[in-house]
């Protein structure tokens, strides 16, 4: 148990009559990335929530560590990213990471922090005065303060610019590389996909899928989109693979990943009258539509 | 063991900020002063120095200002970070919620007691210089600036345990107005009728003086009041004060603020970010 930095066992929240987090289990080691998908609603504020205490749950156990969410002891370990993240507009952000600076009880250099995220010159400006991006940041530099071994982060990403979500992700990369586990809700397919070593997905509470991108590709069957642009006669090329015609020229067939070869083989018999091949393996937008859809897991 | 006092340094840095501590200390010392000054006619009838009469005058004003400024500074403090959204990230450093709370309190009754300080101080210099002042108008002065912080600190307690309970801070500012509305004007006017139809009873001798002291703005008034004769005068209130033991007034005084913030704690706690 102690190898894992968030241990989370058959968690359940309930809002009133409706179960908002029912049976989740979710382990988290030490330098793993795990993103947390689901639809809006579907609980994953309200279980990063549940991980810092915050909120009360109704059954199942939460560990940091070995320290019960809310502790002193996981309060200190565990490092948060709220999303729509806002602070006192009056202040500075120097003043506001200075405050989260001394309540960590972390000596921090906080000039440091807020040039690596970027905010070096917004230093002694009214938080108030900040754009969206540049709230986010500043909430993205408390993160650094101390050594987290748990940082949560709900949905880093929104209203960062594309090059401030290239830097984030290097910063969750560095988290994981000292050690953090980092658990990042978000809607981003494509930026998590990428830069993420695990994923789980939220379903009304329930989660229906844990696993690498890989072995839940796997475990969906999703086929492999092959996409073969013919020299010549697109028309005979779809009789003789027996795939559909696209735009003019293309043949497109699906086939699952354990007939890929043969079908490669097929096309690579063909010789001249194919001009190129295009292979998509499914992506994760296209796994999370299955997860996402599929009714009981 | 400090991380209260980081709280508090933001919170002043906030106060300063948006200017609250200025406008506050200026309605302190404009309200004194016009008091004094308006207040200084009949000086000769009463036979006491001119402090001693202003002393009295502002005993009024802060019956009503001292509630008002501090539900102002406390009404916004929980709620208000509810709200913003910025509760919850507060809530993940490792400070409690009793800490969070009694740095607020700490910054906040500060500034109160600056302002009292300035506003009430600089009225009192000016009527000892005008019109002369003496060791016990002095004390007097003493007493009302330590009595109307006090009673800030409970109406800053009462803030924060609105600021709890309310829905946003919207409805704590309006649950703010009523309470101050329900202890400083009703409370009194109920006390007013109730005595009128007694008249002069059991009621009006026996309970009525503890169902007033029991109000800490009524219990301020009693304290300066039956503390000093020359005040007691000027004010025409000596009834109350005489039926009570002199400890009722502080004791009511010195219990509601912490009486106020355990309650606040208490509520602060059942508060989801
Ligand atoms: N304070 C609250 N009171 C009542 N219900 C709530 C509260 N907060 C959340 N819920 C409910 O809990 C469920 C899960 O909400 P949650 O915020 O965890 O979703 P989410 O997955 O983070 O969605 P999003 O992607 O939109 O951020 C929703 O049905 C929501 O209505
Ligand atoms: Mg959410």
């Amino acid at each position: 148990m102690t190898d894992k930095a968030l241990t989370i066992e058959t968690l359940c929240k309930d809002r009133g009559p409706i179960r908002v987090l029912s049976d989740i289990t979710l382990h988290v080691a030490p330098g793993e990335r795990v993103a947390l998908l689901g639809h809006n609603g579907a609980g994953k504020s309200t279980l990063i929530k549940s991980i810092l205490g915050l909120i009360p749950t109704d059954g199942g156990t939460i560990r940091i560590g070995a320290a019960a969410p809310g502790s002193a002891q996981a309060r200190r370990d565990t490092a948060y990213l709220p999303e729509a993240v806002s602070f006192h507009p009056a202040l500075t952000g120097r003043e506001q990471l200075t405050l989260f600076a001394r309540l960590s009880g972390e000596r921090a250099d906080v000039p440091g922090l807020l040039e690596r995220v970027g905010l070096a010159d917004a230093l002694d400006r009214r938080i108030g005065t900040y754009s969206k991006g540049m709230r986010q940041r500043l909430g993205l530099a408390q993160v650094l303060l101390g050594k987290p071994r748990v940082a949560l982060l709900d949905e880093p990403t929104s209203g960062l610019d594309p090059i401030s979500r290239q830097d984030l992700y290097a910063i969750i990369d560095e988290l994981a590389g000292q050690g953090a586990a980092v658990l990042i809700a978000s809607h981003a397919l494509t930026e998590v996909e990428a830069r993420t070593d695990r994923i789980a997905i939220l379903r009304k509470g329930v989660k229906v899928a844990d696993d690498t991108l890989a072995n839940l590709s796997a475990l969906a069957g999703l086929p492999i989109r092959l996409r073969v642009r013919a020299r010549e006669n697109a028309d005979a090329l779809a009789a003789r693979l027996g795939g559909n015609r696209v735009n003019g020229a293309s043949v497109e067939l699906l086939c699952s990943p354990a007939d890929k070869m043969e079908a490669l083989r097929r096309i690579a018999a063909m010789g001249e009258a194919v001009a190129d091949l295009e292979m998509t393996p499914p992506k994760l937008e296209d796994l999370y539509r299955h997860y996402a859809r599929e009714t009981v897991q | 063991m400090t991380r209260f006092l980081a709280i508090t340094r933001a919170e002043m840095l906030i106060l300063r900020r948006n200017r609250w501590l200025l406008v506050a200390t200026l309605i302190m010392v404009l309200f004194a002063l016009a008091l004094t000054f308006a207040g200084s006619a009949p000086t000769g009838t009463l036979g006491v120095d001119m402090l001693t009469v202003s002393v009295a005058s502002m005993t009024t004003l802060s019956v009503y200002l001292a509630p008002l400024l501090a539900l102002m500074i406390s009404f916004d403090s929980i709620a208000g970070d509810v709200d913003r959204g910025s509760l919850a990230l507060l809530l993940s450093y490792p400070s409690g919620r009793g800490e969070i709370l009694l740095g607020k309190f700490t910054a906040h009754l500060a500034a109160l007691a600056f302002a009292m300080t300035v506003g009430f101080g600089t009225a009192g210099a000016v009527a000892a210089w005008f019109g002369g002042a003496g060791p016990e108008s002095l004390m007097a002065l003493l007493r009302l600036i330590l009595t109307s912080i006090l009673l800030g600190a409970v109406f800053l307690a009462l803030g924060y345990l609105l600021s709890a309970l309310a829905r946003g801070a919207t409805a704590a500012a309006g649950l703010s107005a009523g309470l101050w509305l329900v202890f400083v004007v009703l409370y009194d006017l109920g006390l007013l009728g109730a005595v009128v139809m007694d008249q002069g009873g059991t009621f009006t001798r026996s309970v009525f003086p503890w169902v007033m002291v029991a109000n800490p703005a009524d219990a301020f008034r009693l304290w300066n009041i039956a503390a000093t004769e020359g005040v007691a005068m000027a004010s025409g209130m000596t009834g109350a004060a005489q039926a009570l033991p002199v400890w009722a007034a502080p004791v009511s005084l010195l219990v509601w603020p912490v009486l106020g913030f355990v309650l606040a704690w208490a509520a602060f706690r059942r508060v989801e970010p």
